[in-house]
Parts: structure tokens; sequence; C-alpha cells
């Protein structure tokens, strides 16, 4: 079933009757050539793109709850590629342009809207190095504008430019970047899966990991034993523990990160803009709500809710970067688990185990990585080698010192990232 | 009771490694987490109150804590 304008016409005289499902609800076959954990959105995306590029259909997607029930459904679905270190910045700028093209090689509406990623900055120090950055995006090919105060006050008017302790000093405006609809991103990475043959077998949670002579075998279920060539785990969130299963030990800590949205409103935010003195973000999603967010409430979590004093520190960076919000009225705040890295950025490289991938420590940076992520991912277990976009997501890094990417700079303290 | 906004945490409350030389040990201290679902052992430090650092066993589903003690020398980063 392909979606087109046509069709919804067709339908729409027809009573709507003429609509499917729109993946298969598989039941687990005993073997496959690939298994991969998680039916999330990088997982989802994994399936797509070992299926398409790769011609790898004989595929199972394990997920121990419903397909997008994690973080894909938890975050606040900004996309962008304005990284600034090497091997961030290339693989951010490759997911950026499968985003571009997503829509139409999906067949999918993800509602991907490039209404622009605005960086404020708040001293001569931080423009400084906005250009910087600016300079380095544009040179790899990607977009990047250095906005003076009056740049920014033309695009948001609203702010509180004069702020006593941050005033705004201008910005580094991405066009590219913005939102797209999660959920959309799942379905219909899940869609193209499904049709590919790749089965998607939901409500099966993996229970162990096989592994004989240092080489993965299969894994044990809640549906029973399935046996694989090759294994990928891809469950950021709960990383350790499915690793654990393998007798695996990561770099990474669990935190949570909450978000918030108020009630509907008429459209007054039209881009994605970030307090460059505080870590607060805010976008206005398709609907009306304002969608933002802050920091991680910092201490080691499981719980997919946070506490009150990350909750008042993110109204009240809010408040000072954006004061007109300060009339809405708040609907909901949720919380989603985040691998937590020692550097801050994720790892996508094969375990020590054989045919055994890992796919984690997103941080809270996972949402804009999912084609990238899949693509990368596919392209390992395919090949055996690491895409190009990817080389330097390997798990050793750590231990060798070589090739970390610490944005900020905070060290190897897992919940300053 | 204490506020949350007194406390900063460190993370896993581990033991230092032997030697000064960088080993698998000193990664796997730095880098390495057993990370659980469940109780957890880790280390607090009490910065906006007495300065003193706490080891806090507390449950990271719950985020129930099931006790605080002073943190010894062999805790401490």
């Amino acid at each position: 079933m392909r979606f087109s304008a046509l069709r919804i016409l067709k339908e729409g005289l027809t009573g709507n009757k003429g609509w499917q499902a729109h993946w298969r609800d598989a039941e687990p076959k005993p073997a496959y050539d690939v298994i991969i954990i998680g039916g999330g959105g990088h997982g989802l995306a994994t399936a797509h793109y070992l299926a398409k590029r790769h011609g790898i259909t004989n595929v199972a997607v394990l997920e121990k709850g419903y397909l997008g029930g994690g973080n894909i459904g938890r975050n606040t679905t900004i996309v962008r590629a304005n990284y600034g270190l090497p091997g961030n910045s290339e693989f951010y700028s490759h997911s950026l342009k499968l985003w571009e093209g997503l829509e139409q090689d999906l067949n999918y509406n993800v509602m991907m809207s490039q209404r622009g990623v605005l960086n404020l900055c708040h001293s001569d120090g931080q423009r400084d190095a906005f250009a910087r950055r600016g300079n380095a995006m544009r040179n790899q090919g990607d977009d990047a504008e250095l906005l003076d105060r009056e740049g920014v006050r033309k695009l948001v008017p609203f702010l509180d430019f004069d702020n006593a302790r941050f005033p705004v000093y201008g910005g580094l405006f991405h066009g590219r970047g913005g939102t797209a609809r999660h959920d959309a991103v799942a379905w219909g990475f899940a869609r193209s899966a499904s049709d590919r043959g790749v089965d998607l077998i939901q409500n099966c949670a993996v229970t162990g990991i096989d592994v004989e002579n240092g080489r993965v075998t299969g894994v044990q279920t809640s549906r029973g034993a399935i046996k694989a060539k090759k294994v990928a785990i891809v469950v950021a969130g709960r990383s350790s523990q499915v690793a654990a299963m393998a007798g695996l030990r990561l770099p990474i800590e669990s935190h949570v990160l909450q978000a918030f949205v108020t009630e509907g409103l008429k459209p007054c935010l039209d881009h994605v803009v970030t307090f460059g003195m505080g870590h607060f973000y805010i976008s206005q999603s398709d609907k009306g709500g304002l969608v933002f967010g802050g920091d991680l409430d910092f201490y080691p979590s499981y719980a997919a809710r946070g506490n009150l004093p990350m909750a008042e520190h993110v109204m009240e960076a809010g408040m000072a970067m954006v004061p007109m919000i300060g009339q809405a009225r708040l609907l909901r705040s949720w919380g989603g688990i985040m691998d937590m890295s020692p550097d801050g950025s994720p790892i996508i490289d094969r375990a020590p185990i054989d045919g055994l991938y890992l796919n984690c420590g997103w941080c809270y940076g996972g949402f804009k990585a999912v084609p990238g992520s899949g693509d990368a991912l596919a392209h390992l277990i395919a090949t055996d080698t690491p895409h190009k976009a990817a080389t330097r997501y390997r798990l050793d890094r750590f231990a060798t010192g070589r090739g970390l990417m610490d944005e900020e700079a905070t060290g190897s303290q897992h919940n300053l990232h | 009771m204490r506020d949350l906004r007194e406390f900063s945490v460190r993370g896993a409350a581990l033991p230092e490694p032997e030697g000064a030389e960088w080993s698998a040990a000193w990664d796997d201290y730095l880098h390495n987490r057993d990370n659980p679902a469940g109780e957890s052992r880790e280390l607090w430090y009490h910065g906006q109150g007495c300065g003193a650092w706490l080891v806090v066993t507390r449950d990271t589903v719950s985020h129930e804590i099931a006790s605080a003690a002073l943190a010894g020398a062999e805790d401490t980063p």
C-alpha cells in the first residue's frame, strides 16, 4: 500500500475502508540471519537500511513492548547537524542528509519541518566559539549563519534581549535543522522494513544472549529461543542490562532527562531556539504546544519521570530567555532514560564477541541521529567495516584515549555531558 | 529531609585502583559502570551544605534511599 494524494482522495470518497495495517505483526521464527534487539527508532532504521541497502531481509526486530514505545516516542523531536568536533560533525551531517530525503525514501509523512535551529550567544567569547563552529559547519558543506543581535531580533523579537545577566549578543542559525514527528519516524521505518520482509516482533523481551566459543549464536526471549548469526543491541536507555546478558560492562550510566509541553497555542515560535547560558531549548509543535526541556536530573535513574528541582530550573531558564511563555499553562511533563557515555558521544561498533554489535550511548541526542545511526549500523552488520560517517564511534576510544569526542569538554564523568 | 539542590552526585562509589600508571583497571574505574536498574551505591557531595561526601544506597528505579553514611577515605575521589 503506497501513500499518495490520490490515494487519500480515493479513500475519502469510499469511506476509508481500504487502509491497511502499516506493518505485519510477525511471530518469531526459529532462526534469522540478523536479530536486532530493540524496536525503537534506531533499531527500526537499522532494519530498513539492512533490507534496502544490503538486501539482508532475513531479519527480526525484537521489541519487549510495542514498536516505538521508548525514547523515540519521548523526545523533543529536534533534527540538526551543528556539531563541532570531527567524528560527530560528519556523522550528523550524513544523518541530516538522510532526513532530507526520508519521506520520499519511506513513502511516509514524517512531518519533517526544516524550520531552523537558532543557538543564542550571550558573551563575546560565546560568539567567537559560534563563529568557529559555524565556519566548520560550512566547510563541510552544511549551512550556518552567524547572526548579530538585530538579526536575531528579526527572527524572534519576543526574547528578553536586555536580560541583566544574559543579554542576547547574537546567534548561530542553522536553517536546515528543525523538527520531525517522532512517532511517524518509527512507524515509517517499521512499515518500510516490514514491507521488505523484516519480521517485527512485539512483546518479545530478550532474556539472554547465547555465546559459544566467543561467538554469538542467538538469543533467549520471553517467546522462546531464536538463533541468529548476528545480533545487534539497539536499546539505548537499557543498554547496560542487555549488554550484561553477554557478559559486557559498558561505559554507560543511565540518567533521566525531562521534557515539558504547554497547552496548544496559536503559532508564535517559528524555530527551535536554544538558550546559550543554561540548558534550555524550545520549539512549538505543529499541534501548537510549546515543547521544551533542559538538563538531566544528574542522578542515575531508570524512572521515566524526573524531580521538581530540575523542573523549576528549566522554567526559570525559560522565563529568562522567553518571558512570554509565562502566560502559557504547562500541560504535562515526562522523562526519558538516556544512555550517558563518558565523552557525550555515541558508540556504533562491534562488541568484543564475534557477531555481536553495539549501538548505544546516544546521551540526549539520539533522535536526530536515527537515520544516520540505522544506516551506519546496517553497514557495520552487513560488511563488518564501519560506515565512513561513523568511523570514530568506537567502543575502545575510552580505554585508548584516542578519538574522544567531548563536545563540552567536561571530562569523563557521564552525567556532565 | 534535605533539598536535592544542596547535593551533587558523582556517580557509583567505586574503589580507586592501585598504582598511578594507566591500566585497564583505571579505564574500568573511570568509564565502565554496572549501571544497575535497582539498588546502587553512589557518592553524593553535600556542596551547598556541610561539604561532606556521602555514600548513598539508593534505588535507581523507585528513587528510594535505603541508607546514607559519611564516606570513608577509600570512597572519596
